[in-house]
């Protein structure tokens, strides 16, 4: 298995080889490929991996790197780390299958197509090291190329919006390497299994508190928290359709990933200091972000703008989730950020199906009545809200219900009364959410599309295109068997949250 | 047992399933829709039949492993259950026929087809849950289903406007029920509703009252009763079959079906009970009123099936469960009758106003006849299905006692007081639609009776309207058919006695002449009338329920529109505003920014990128050397 956590690693890398040394033109398809096949090579840990020890880190692979830095190249994959790595190689093979036919067929598109493996290299990176270095180096790697997409390829502000991506991660990725070193400088060692092992042991309690501040800010950005979300509304409006995907899909779960392997695994105390202001923060993400979405709802609004102001609130579960420190909460946490993955994944391919389609996605000159303009097409777009509002039976739901389920009784030495209160207001941030997916569903799709006289009285539309077809359906479909299956998460990801919290509760 | 009802909810979902996959054929269509719903029904009945009066069996698989908080996907089957499940499957398979050809012209057949079967599985999700968190994804999905269903004229403002409404008021009152959930999974450590009722058996409940009130936000939300009821008229917008099948039969019948299921946990709680009568009695009153000054004949039966919702958790406050029960599968019977014959109704007349139709009784005598036992089981005439089971709420009113003494008060008053009113608008209304003169807009006087289709399931429902209520002659038959609240088997002597009896139904009956005869006399005044005139200039408050729409307006919707103004404006203003006011009162990021707006930032980030890295390295290596020495 270590062989192919490598692979996995070294497939997209060569990939980047073989795009240079064809002809541009060919890049695209390439990219595609190479994309497909990781996927698939990732599919292979599944028979591999041992789920009745899904607990413990498997397939580890452990060589010195840097001896002067302590860098070691130490991978290794568990119940925690398996569901986000498959994620991540489904969501790319779709990003690359799906921009098949929109990349150009010249240099930009070769950088195109290689930025994006590159992005596949850090993100899989960042779920596979189990150094806290090499997880730095891999969550820095990332930035670069999701800089350059929203730089170059991007729409309106893309170059105010991807300055502003990369100075407020970067700011963040200072704190969290500060925060790395500190953990260093109190137990000698950058080893995650041996961190994990420890469980805060060998730190005194402020010790991991400031190490805690640290790291979660960095995760804080990434995820992003509120007040710290302002980068992502300008960034997912500006990304490409392919950066949009990727940035809600992977990039956020790097933060989420953060907070639990780093933050709860081995900064329990500090965790524990910094919890209830985790949740609180993450519970006014989920109002807060819901009020944004709804003022999005109004003409000039721009629906891009709002799917990312709704993905402020989902992760805004995930923190609620992961600040309960218990075991429920933590994997209703995993569990929402997976499903946040699919679902948010399909509605930014369906802004970006606006897009290529109408020239925009400003909610009110897209038009009514999809329903009727395109049948499939609104069916999918209704699909995703309902998901994405935590319809039971689809994916959205669980994370959400676990996290509250958390809250409703915290970890030992956490105030009851304030999880509640949380609870309360995570509730109404519910209602909120379901309001503008309705609202925006109601915009969109319902409403007479033809005009008084018969003709269509908006533009008329093209309905789902086989390609997009291909790439969008395994997102629908996973995002009904998780909801109506979630064992197929959770029995990876229970044991090892188990594990994660040090075999308590 | 398990097997069958496991089976019961697979059929509907699958036929969901297949009536979407060959959509484009209407045959198809008409088959997968109804066959499965068809199968469904046969198996609830094996269900009920191999289940007997025996007390509970379940059967479980692990759906969602979270430690402590395990999922378990299965069945669980009750007295109570299986008989709500032949409900369900029987309205749902009535209406589905009826479908056939009442929604044959419309384009989108296929789809609302669909939804009707996954309709269905999800209420029987509900039905047959052996675990609450999987009861709620029923809940909801049911919610889910009648969004769209509801909106289903999407063309249509009021479809879709009412559609959002009934999901978001609904999903007001679904929060708070997921709260009492997750609470009552947390103190009884477990989400199985055996686990939960063993362990509220045992060891009582901490927090009962809270938890109470928690679900009953949620029953009073998905069965409509104040101050949550305000969707179900305005989701009168979809097609009448749907009013049928979700709003008179199934979906809102799920609301009192949880609180007979979760019975012991309000139990716990006699002050929550308490409340739930005084909630029962304004919605019963004032919906009875309501109903009385509405001029659609939908909006009519809407506001009569919130008071008959309200009778049904007026009978489970006051410690009627078996009474309740019985209500609510009577009321299901006659319900989807009167919302199928409306919809017959509407389509032959083409239009909901009540002053569009009259003189209905020759052109469409089964319409007439079936819906004529409807209405008299909704009025309560005796010997017909209704008298029975609102005398046996009544009745359980009268004898609370104890803690319930003072809800039985309350809901008797209110529940005499609504039997005259039920009188006074079902009067009017089998007055104004059957009899009369035709109004002028439809001069043609031949019968326009509608297709069998449409007839054989009025006719099928008509029957257990009338004659459902001699199960009562049982006495505790009906008590010890459904089981007691545990699930455990009640011996028939043990069963609460259903029989009508003692003075409440002396009261009732004179009650329900007197509003039936007030409305009749003014009607003989004048025919062409409304004799819903005799409200006077309050009329138009109840036509208006009220004015709820409008509280409800000013207090919840405008301030949420405030409050998006205000973050939409905060968040480009404020919260981006720090950032940039913070780069411009530091120097150091003010020039950072500065570059920013130069375009010529590459460089410099590159710059800071390399920068981290060797601060980390010059770092790494003076606190590893360090680390290294202490060690």
């Amino acid at each position: 298995m270590a062989t192919l956590l490598v692979l996995l690693l070294v497939l997209p890398a060569a990939g980047l080889v073989a795009l240079y040394a064809a002809p541009a033109g060919q890049a695209a398809r390439i990219g595609a490929l190479v994309g497909v096949l990781v996927f698939l090579l990732s599919l292979v840990l599944l028979p591999l991996f041992d789920y009745d020890r899904a607990g413990q880190l498997q397939g580890q692979l452990d060589r010195s790197w840097v001896p002067a830095f302590d860098l070691r190249f130490h991978l290794g994959i568990d119940g925690i780390s398996l569901p986000l790595l498959l994620l991540t190689t489904l969501l790319t093979a779709l990003c690359l299958l799906y921009a098949v036919r929109t990349t150009t067929r010249d240099e930009s598109g070769r950088t195109f197509t290689a930025l994006v493996l590159l992005l596949e290299i850090g993100m899989v990176g960042t779920f596979v090291s189990l150094d806290l270095l090499l997880f730095f180096l891999f969550f820095e790697i990332v930035l670069l190329p999701m800089y350059g997409l929203i730089h170059h390829w991007g729409t309106g502000e893309r170059r105010r919006a991807a300055n502003k991506f990369i100075l407020y991660t970067l700011l963040g990725s200072a704190l969290m390497l500060l925060g790395f070193l500190l953990i260093h400088a109190k137990t000698g060692t950058f080893d995650m299994v041996e961190l994990g092992r420890l469980h805060g042991a060998g730190m005194t309690a402020s010790v991991q508190g400031a190490a805690f501040l640290l790291v979660g800010l960095g995760f804080a950005v990434k995820t992003p928290m509120w007040p710290l979300h302002t980068w992502l509304p300008d960034a997912h409006t500006s990304a490409p359709t392919v950066g949009s995907v990727l940035l809600a899909g992977v990039l956020l779960k790097m933060g989420t990933y953060g907070f639990i392997r780093i933050g709860a695994g081995m900064l329990p105390q500090g965790a524990h200091q910094y919890a209830f202001a985790l949740g609180a923060f993450g519970t006014v993400g989920i109002v807060y972000g819901a009020f944004a979405c709804m003022a999005q709802v109004r003409r000039g609004g721009d629906l891009k703008r709002l799917i990312a102001y709704s993905s402020v609130g989902h992760m805004g579960f995930v923190l609620l989730g992961i600040a309960t420190l218990t075991r429920v909460g933590i994997d209703g946490a995993l569990f929402a950020s997976v499903a946040h993955g699919l679902i948010t994944g399909l509605l930014f391919f369906l802004a970006g199906g606006f897009k290529e389609r109408l020239g925009t996605t400003d909610l009110y000159t897209l038009g009514r009545g999809l329903y009727e303009r395109a049948r499939r097409y609104g069916a999918l777009v209704a699909f995703a809200a309902m998901a994405s509002l935590g319809l039971p039976g689809l994916a959205g739901f669980w994370g959400e219900l676990y996290a509250l389920v958390g809250a409703a009784r915290p970890a030992a030495g956490l105030t009851s009364a304030g999880f509640h209160v949380l609870m309360a207001a995570a509730g109404v941030g519910m209602v909120l959410t379901a309001t503008y997916l309705l609202l925006v569903v109601r915009r969109l799709c319902m409403g007479a599309a033809a005009g008084p006289n018969g003709g269509s009285r908006y533009e008329p539309l093209r309905d789902l295109t086989p390609r997009e077809l291909i790439s969008w359906t395994p997102l629908a479909g996973l995002t009904l068997v998780a909801g109506l299956w979630p064992a197929v998460i959770l029995a990876l990801a229970d044991p090892a949250v188990h594990q994660l919290l040090g075999g308590a509760r | 047992v398990n097997f069958f009802a496991l089976l019961t909810i697979a059929l509907p979902a699958l036929g969901c399933a297949i009536t979407l996959l060959g959509a484009r054929d209407a045959r198809h269509v008409r088959f997968w829709s109804v066959a499965p719903v068809a199968a469904a029904l046969l198996s609830s009945l094996v269900v009920q039949v191999a289940h007997g009066t025996g007390g509970t069996s379940t059967s479980v698989t692990e759906l969602a492993p979270a430690g402590q908080f395990t999922i378990w996907l299965g069945t669980r089957v009750t007295g109570l259950s299986a008989l709500v499940g032949i409900l369900v499957t029987a309205v749902a398979l009535c209406v589905q026929v009826f479908s056939l050809t009442y929604m044959r012209h419309e384009k989108r057949y296929p789809t609302y087809a669909a939804l009707i079967s996954l309709f269905t599985a999800a209420m029987l999700l509900v039905v047959y849950s052996a675990d609450l968190v999987v009861l709620l994804v029923g809940w909801e999905i049911m919610g889910a289903c009648s969004y769209f269903l509801i909106g289903h004229y999407w063309e249509r403002a009021d479809a879709r406007s009412g559609s959002i409404k009934a999901f978001l008021v609904t999903k007001a009152g679904d929060v708070p029920f997921l709260f009492g959930i997750a609470a009552l999974g947390v103190r009884a450590g477990s989400f199985r509703i055996d686990d939960v009722l063993h362990s509220v058996a045992v060891s009582g409940l901490s927090y009962a009252p809270f938890i109470a009130v928690l679900l009953l936000c949620g029953v009073v939300g998905k069965s409509a009763q104040f101050p949550l009821h305000t969707w179900l008229p305005d989701a009168m917008a979809g097609p009448t079959p749907i009013s049928a099948l979700i709003h008179a039969a199934t979906m809102v019948a799920a609301g009192v079906y949880v609180v007979a299921l979760l019975y012991p946990v309000f139990l716990l709680a006699p002050g929550v009970l308490t409340a739930m009568a005084v909630i029962a009695a304004v919605t019963m009153t004032g919906s009875a009123i309501a109903a009385f000054a509405q001029t659609d004949i939908k909006k009519v039966l809407a506001y009569s099936t919130v008071s008959q919702l309200a009778y049904m958790l007026g009978g489970l406050a006051v410690g009627g469960r078996s009474a309740a029960v019985f209500h609510l599968i009577t009321h299901g019977a006659f319900k989807a009758l009167l919302f199928l014959a409306a919809g017959v109704i509407i389509h032959r007349v083409g239009s909901n106003e009540l002053s569009a139709m009259g003189g209905l009784r020759h052109r469409m005598p089964i319409v007439y006849r079936t819906m004529t036992v409807g209405l008299a089981a909704l009025v309560g005439v005796p010997l017909l299905s209704g008298w029975f089971s609102k005398e046996a709420v009544l009745g359980a009113a009268y004898d609370a006692r104890g803690q319930l003494a003072a809800a039985g008060w309350i809901v008797l008053v209110s529940g005499l007081a609504t039997v005259g009113l039920t009188a006074a608008y079902a009067t009017r209304l089998w007055l104004k639609v059957f009899w009369g003169p035709f109004p002028d807009a439809s001069p043609d006087d031949h019968r326009i009776e509608a297709p069998q289709t449409e007839l054989v399931p009025l006719i099928v429902l008509a029957v257990p309207a009338a004659l459902l209520g001699f199960v009562a002659f049982g006495g505790g038959a009906f008590g010890s058919w459904i089981g007691d609240s545990f699930g455990n088997a009640v011996p028939a002597t043990a069963g609460a006695d259903l029989r009508p009896a003692g003075v409440t139904s002396l009261l009732a009956f004179l009650l329900t002449a007197l509003g039936a005869g007030l409305v009749w006399n003014l009607w003989r005044r004048d025919p062409a009338g409304d004799p819903a005139a005799v409200l006077g200039r309050w009329r138009e408050t109840a036509l208006y329920a009220f004015y709820l729409d409008d509280v409800q307006d000013l207090i919840v919707v405008q301030p949420a529109k405030m409050l998006a103004r205000a973050v939409g404006f905060l968040d480009t203003e404020v919260v981006d505003g720090y950032v940039r006011g913070a780069g411009i009162g530091a120097r150091g990021l003010g020039g950072l920014l500065r570059r920013v707006q130069n375009g010529n930032i590459q460089l410099y980030l590159t710059a800071l990128f390399a920068g981290v890295i060797v601060i980390a390295a010059a770092m790494i290596i003076f606190v590893g050397h360090s680390a290294g020495q202490v060690r």
